[in-house]
């Protein structure tokens, strides 16, 4: 017998996504440019409803890019602009037509390091909410409650609701911009690096947010910690020099990537 | 493949397959030495593999240490992860290998005494000089990570056991023909059986082999040729 034909692969499929889980946000043919650089080259890529997907790759390689055009935060500086098509739900955010405002509430965004207005932690919470919905008292301190109770800080700030954000932990500071996001009630949240500036303890608690979070919204995750990406994420995108090199299920990706240029950067080969 | 862009890390992989290498060295050494102290009734030669297999122990345990604090220190990925992941079993199975070879050098002492047909000796030599090619092919298919080697010593296996089954019962119908047999009959089908494990150990390090460069578990079902399980033989009217 052939010891080669007699072999069936592993299946490698734990931690697949529920089968069927539609495409939430379509990239299609996407360029990006900073003035004359070409920041992000021809990038197709799905990411899945209720997903985790993981964006990695070396410093410049256009994660942070790909997650500004989602939200097109990028458009506050005149000399960049984007190319292709983002589809969110079938609309393409990138049409000049789009409310940004509006576009901003259905995809929320947490930056790396906690940026509390200087405001109270109640006010954090409902800006947003003042902002767009003009709901009544009573209505506002139910949906601030239950978004600081989405975000693990409940428990933590109910007592001292009144006093102001910036008087928070690190990791805390992070909830609570996570549940200024969350009171939108978006459909995407979008992290950049949501960990890099917190201790294990905060970074923990923020991980297992996601996990809860992941029943609601659909995630997009910038992360240099390869053990992070592979703890919280159901798929991981490669990104090198602006191009996509890889994506796929996390499992796959992080035991045995298809491309060189993965494998490398995810076992610190690269050089 | 470069090399990381930490150095040490580099050195931490190269450990554990010096180490690894170093087992399978005194494994395949013992396994021989083993069937030779038996055909040649050696008993001198016997308690030199009884001894060898504290090295052995000692090695398995040095190996899986530096696993462990590998995996705590450097949280491997993908080939390195493997790599960690299989240095811990291939140690594994080149321990049992160790022992079931310290097992044929005791059998040594108690059959020495008798003096057992030399054609069934030879038989278990021969079944032991396969297992040895076996283990050898092995442990140059891991030094150089060649899936198709560790394929082929895969599909070989079938060989020991076809021999083992043939030896199974020449053995059971020596004992049959005067009871005198039985008791060195019954040290030398010890003996077979762990020839015919070390071939097993041997496999399992090919499927090993198999995961480390593919990333795939090993599914295939194994040629097996052993029907001893089932075997009789009748007493001459």
């Amino acid at each position: 017998m052939n010891a080669a034909s007699a072999m069936s692969t592993g299946d490698l499929t734990r931690g697949a996504p529920a089968p069927g889980r539609a495409v939430r946000i379509a990239v299609k043919d996407l360029n990006f440019y900073y003035g004359s650089f070409h920041g992000l080259k021809n990038v197709n890529l799905n990411f899945h409803d209720r997903q985790v997907t993981a964006l990695i790759g070396p410093s410049g390689c256009g994660k942070s890019t790909l997650l500004r055009c989602f939200n097109r935060i990028y458009s506050l500086y005149p000399e960049q602009r984007a190319e292709g098509q983002i589809l969110l739900d079938g609309q393409n955010v990138l049409d000049s037509h789009v409310d940004l405002n509006e576009l901003r509430s259905r995809i929320g965004m947490v930056f790396q390091k906690p940026t509390p207005f200087p405001m109270s932690i109640y006010d954090n919470v409902a800006f947003g909410l003042r902002l767009y919905e003009k709901l009544p008292k009573a209505e506002l301190d139910v949906r601030v409650e239950e978004s600081l109770r989405k975000s693990a800080l409940w428990d933590e700030v109910k007592d001292k609701l009144k006093q102001a954000g910036t008087g928070l932990s690190g990791g805390q500071q992070q909830r609570l911009c996570i549940a200024r996001t969350v009171a939108q009630k978006p459909e995407v949240i979008l992290f950049d690096e949501p960990t890099s500036a917190l201790d294990p303890i905060s970074t923990g608690r923020i991980e297992e947010l996601m996990e809860q979070l992941r029943d609601e919204f659909t995630i997009v995750i910038v992360t240099h910690n390869m053990q992070q990406a592979a703890r919280i994420s159901q798929y991981t995108a490669f990104m090198y020099l602006g191009e996509l090199v890889e994506f796929g299920q996390t499992d796959k990706i992080f035991m045995n990537p298809t491309e060189r240029r993965t494998q490398d950067y995810i076992t610190g080969r690269f050089g | 493949m470069p090399g990381h862009i930490v150095s040490s890390y580099d050195t931490d992989l190269e450990d554990l397959r010096r180490s690894i290498s170093e087992m399978g060295g005194v494994a395949e050494k013992m396994t021989s030495e083993a069937s030779l102290a038996l055909v040649r009734k050696d008993e001198i030669l016997a308690q030199t593999v009884i001894a060898a297999d504290k090295r052995l122990d000692t090695l398995q345990r040095e190996i899986e240490e530096k696993a462990v604090l590998l995996i705590a220190r450097r949280q491997p990925l993908a080939v390195d992860l493997r790599e960690t992941i299989s240095a811990i079993r291939v140690s594994g199975d080149l321990e049992r290998i160790g022992d079931l070879a310290k097992n044929v050098a005791k059998r040594v002492m108690a059959i020495a005494d008798n003096a057992p047909a030399q054609k069934i000796v030879l038989g278990v030599r021969h079944m032991s000089d396969l297992a040895e090619g076996q283990l050898k092919d092995v442990l140059d298919a891991y030094a150089s990570r060649d899936t198709k080697a560790a394929h082929d010593v895969w599909a070989r296996d079938g060989e020991i056991d076809a021999l083992y089954n043939s030896l199974f019962r020449e053995l059971l119908t020596y004992m049959m023909e005067d009871p005198r047999n039985i008791s060195f009959c019954t040290h030398l089908l010890f003996c077979a059986k762990n020839v015919e494990r070390i071939g097993d150990h041997t496999t399992n390090i090919a499927e090993t082999i198999h995961y480390l460069s593919t990333g795939e578990i090993f599914m295939g079902d194994r040629p097996k040729n052993d029907a001893s399980n089932y075997a009789t033989v009748e007493p001459a009217p």
